[in-house]
């Protein structure tokens, strides 16, 4: 531990909030010290974006306080009072893309009582925006700057308040490497005038770049405090990662090198997504791809798929080259896919389970256009069984379905056609451990039947299976990782900090 | 083996070299008037091609009477632009029109009349008229505020529910016994001009104000462009939402006391079917169906290109059977022309 300065400038108690029966913060703290840049790191539901709202006084904790410079913080309905106290980037943008910069910077106080002086506006913005450095014409439309730009204008606004204190929630996400370097220069800039500073990213290197001390958050909890100076790289991921949980069993499965290839991309591009990626699946064989969110790896899946078209090279599917952008070339050319979002892609939920596994292959349950109910039914049936799918029976809706069993039938559409390719994204998330297992266990049986699987995930549990790891970082590919990977290793890989 | 390839500190970065053109700084807002009036040149062209086609149409009692018309359609389209630009949708503006003189007038003249027999004093009329307009849209505003109803299909719902109130009623009868009230302001002239003309510019003058220089007015844009923000900025949405509402209503009760005065009766159905082009106006003039964009100036332009079409059309001798299809089809045109000149999707 750290020892903290006479007054930190920003304290949190004990913090506990919970959401219905989940603990989003369960007796948490923190302390930042006057003029520092604090680091909180830690895994998607750990509680940091709790923590945020919590700082900045959008929800109130259960039982904890927060202290600004060693007094106690404002009512909650008291806005301006928090908002003199602390300023906030946050991961959802609030500039408003219909109006211009300068309006946006003043929004809600462009003018006293009476009518708007639209000139002093435009000069009072542009005093703004040159105290901190922001080359922006005031009269542009917000919605015609880039990430960067509004980016800079929510951080010169949030400044503008008064605010000695600024919290960025993951401002690196959507920002590529240079822009990033601006951002920290930026933040090195502040933080010479004495701005104190809470900094939240997932790719830790960043941590070491721009923050003095770093706080670790890990199922809810506080784990550890420290300056960033004696924390090395793998004691930071472990302290992120923690014991991992005795999960699913991975089968042992011997890929063969000879087996053709059925999946594969060829110097795919994607503007803003993914560079230069280049993928080649064999039959019996699965492959991770992971990386944090703004690695590029759902959008490399979502166009092996289709859902996009890539703005250069190819995707060959069985041999084929389906149409680029187009998922229904895709699946004919014997590809089946689990999507992300499985309530916005994956399912109708009104449908009948058996309507929803059969989708893509009704043309083959009847003649010229008709299904036939009976063969649909039967087809289900197996369905049900081989992934063991809790139900009333083939005619029950989806939408009626648990999270889990929803997804199994999501993957028994993928795997409705007895595809030679197989692409799955985050086929756990949001699914207890029964169905955990009996997902993976059917993208395992796919890969033994023969078909090449390409798996994307956060997950370490649902890449065991897998004989490879590709990690994608910024829109690369940076490493390939083979079976008998140690969490650490990998984690350290997927944050960008690769310990050797 | 490739290694983290992203942020390797280059070049210290100097400040972004984006954002081209800081030299002259009100360009922005100039630009903003420039896509105002983009249709003034069809107006113009429009004005040509009535000439051509039939020398009375520059007459003043022509261009008058062109005014005159459309004046109740743009104090609509005045009320549907606010809201849209804040983001929501008010149908029930025509049946407004309607209801709110029908039930002004039942409620004063005598049950000989086809009145509601209360016999309140005349004086009481116009005041009730409006009353009648802010009611619906604080009912509406109800709706959607605080039952978090979708915008269309509660105003939609109330455009049948005032079309049925009225002409339950009135029996699905006209009204012709007005009080004198009622047919002055729809035929007085002040100064050369119909004082429905005056009203409907002084609406749009204080509008274009509102809207442009005050802070509730930008709340209107805030709030459209992205609800979460303004927010966030402190703006209570909920009740610019609702006074926007109460406002629209307000603009549509009078803009049926003008027809009512200029027509001499309250008809059973009285504004039925202009909402269409009430939305055409709208959207023609630039304003989104998305909210959070658009401007006043920029309606009453599109209001100005029907009542032209329209016009031109009676003039040229387009049969009265035709000229629907006529008229529609242009409207669609319109939209397609609007579309293509904005350059952008949607809207």
């Amino acid at each position: 531990m750290m020892s903290p300065p006479a007054t930190p400038a920003v304290e949190a108690r004990g913090i506990t909030k919970r959401f219905g029966p989940t603990t989003a913060l369960d007796g948490a703290g923190i302390v930042i010290g006057e003029g520092e840049t604090h680091a909180l790191v830690g895994r998607n539901g750990a509680g940091k974006s709790t923590l945020v709202s919590i700082l900045t006084g959008l929800q109130r904790p259960d039982e904890g306080q927060v202290l600004f410079a060693g007094r106690p913080a404002p009512a909650l309905a008291d806005r301006d009072g928090w908002r003199r106290r602390v300023a906030c980037v946050y991961q959802k943008s609030t500039i408003i893309p219909t109006l211009t910069v300068a309006e946006n910077l003043f929004l809600n106080r462009q003018a006293g009582r009476g009518p708007i002086n639209w000139r002093s506006l435009r000069a009072r913005a542009r005093d703004l925006l040159d105290e901190y450095g922001v080359d922006v014409d005031g009269g542009r439309l917000a919605g015609d700057l880039g990430v960067e730009q509004r980016q800079l204008l929510e951080i010169a606004r949030a400044l503008s308040f008064g605010a000695r204190f600024i919290i960025l929630d993951e401002p690196t996400a959507q920002l590529d490497g240079p822009a990033i370097e601006r951002l920290f220069e930026r933040m090195r800039a502040l933080r010479a005038q004495g701005v104190t500073m809470m900094f939240i990213s997932h790719h830790l290197e960043e941590v070491y770049q721009v923050c003095q001390s770093v706080t670790v958050f890990r199922d809810a909890r506080h784990v550890l405090t420290s300056e960033v100076a004696d924390l090395p790289h793998d004691e930071l991921v472990a302290a992120m990662t923690g014991e991992a949980a005795a999960g699913y069993q991975a089968r042992s499965r011997a890929s063969r090198s000879s087996a053709p290839i059925v999946l594969s991309a060829e110097k795919l591009s994607l503007a803003g997504r993914y560079q230069d990626v280049d993928l080649a699946v064999r039959a019996g064989e699965i492959v991770g791809l992971a990386g944090s969110g703004s690695s590029g790896k759902v959008s490399l899946a979502e166009t092996l798929v289709g859902l996009h078209a890539a703005d250069s090279g190819t995707v060959t599917v069985n041999g084929a080259r389906p149409r680029p952008g187009d998922v229904t070339s895709a699946l004919r050319a014997g590809l089946g896919f689990v999507p992300q979002d499985r309530h916005k892609e994956g399912f109708v939920p009104l449908l009948s389970i058996a309507e929803n596994a059969t989708l893509p292959i009704a043309h083959k349950l009847g003649r010229f256009g008709a299904v036939s109910p009976a063969r649909r039914r039967a087809r289900a049936e197996r369905m049900i069984e081989e992934l063991d799918i809790k139900t009333t029976g083939p005619s029950q809706p989806v939408g009626d379905l648990s999270g889990g069993n929803a997804q199994k039938v999501v993957m028994a559409r993928a795997l409705a056609d007895d595809p030679g390719a197989l692409v799955v994204i985050d086929p756990t998330s949001g699914v207890d451990v029964r169905a955990k297992q009996a997902l993976l266990g059917a993208v395992e049986d796919a890969a033994e039947r023969g078909a090449g699987a390409v798996l994307v995930s956060d997950e370490l549990d649902d890449l065991r299976i897998c004989d490879r790891v590709v990690v994608m970082f910024h829109g690369r590919v940076v490493k390939e990782v083979p079976r008998g990977w140690a969490d650490a290793e990998l984690v350290a890989v997927m944050e960008g900090v690769d310990a050797r | 083996m490739t290694e983290t390839t992203v942020t390797s500190p280059g070049t210290p970065g100097g400040p972004p070299g984006t954002a081209g053109g800081t030299g002259r700084g009100p360009s922005g807002l100039r630009l903003a008037r420039f896509r105002d009036l983009a249709l003034v040149p069809a107006i113009l062209l429009l004005v040509v091609v009535g000439a051509l086609i039939e020398p009375a149409f520059l007459s003043g009692d022509n261009l008058t009477n062109v005014l005159q018309q459309q004046t109740e359609l743009s104090l609509l389209v005045l009320a549907e632009a606010v809201i849209l630009i804040a983001g929501k949708f008010d149908l029930s503006l025509e049946s407004t029109v309607g209801l709110a003189p029908a039930l002004g007038v039942a409620l004063v003249i005598p049950a000989a009349s086809n009145g509601l027999g209360t016999d309140w004093p005349a004086a009481l009329g116009i005041p009730i008229c409006l009353l009648i307009g802010v009611l619906v849209g604080a009912f509406n505003g109800l709706l959607i505020l605080r039952f978090k109803l979708s915008a269309f299909i509660v105003t939609l719902g109330m455009l049948i529910v005032l079309r049925g109130l009225q002409i339950g009623f009135t029996g699905g009868q006209n009204l012709f016994a007005l009080p004198d009230s009622f047919l002055y302001l729809g035929n007085a002239r002040w100064v050369g001009l119909p004082a429905s003309v005056w009203i409907c510019g002084l609406a749009y003058a204080i509008g274009i104000v509102a809207l442009g220089y005050f802070r509730h007015g930008r709340s209107v844009y805030a709030i459209g462009g992205n609800v979460d923000a303004a927010r966030a900025a402190g703006v209570r949405t909920d009740r610019v939402l609702w006074t926007v509402f109460m406002i629209g209503g307000l603009l549509a009760a009078l803009a049926g006391l003008l027809m009512t005065g200029r027509l001499g009766s309250v008809a059973a159905s009285q504004g039925n079917g202009m909402i269409f082009t009430v939305f055409a106006a709208a959207v023609i003039g630039g304003v989104s169906l998305d909210g959070g964009k658009g401007t006043l100036f920029g309606a009453l332009c599109g209001v100005l290109v029907l009542g032209l079409i329209n016009n031109i059309l009676t003039l040229a001798g387009v049969s009265a059977q035709w000229i629907q299809a006529i008229y529609g089809g242009i409207i669609l045109i319109a939209l397609m022309l609007a579309r293509v000149t904005s350059g952008k999707a949607q809207d």
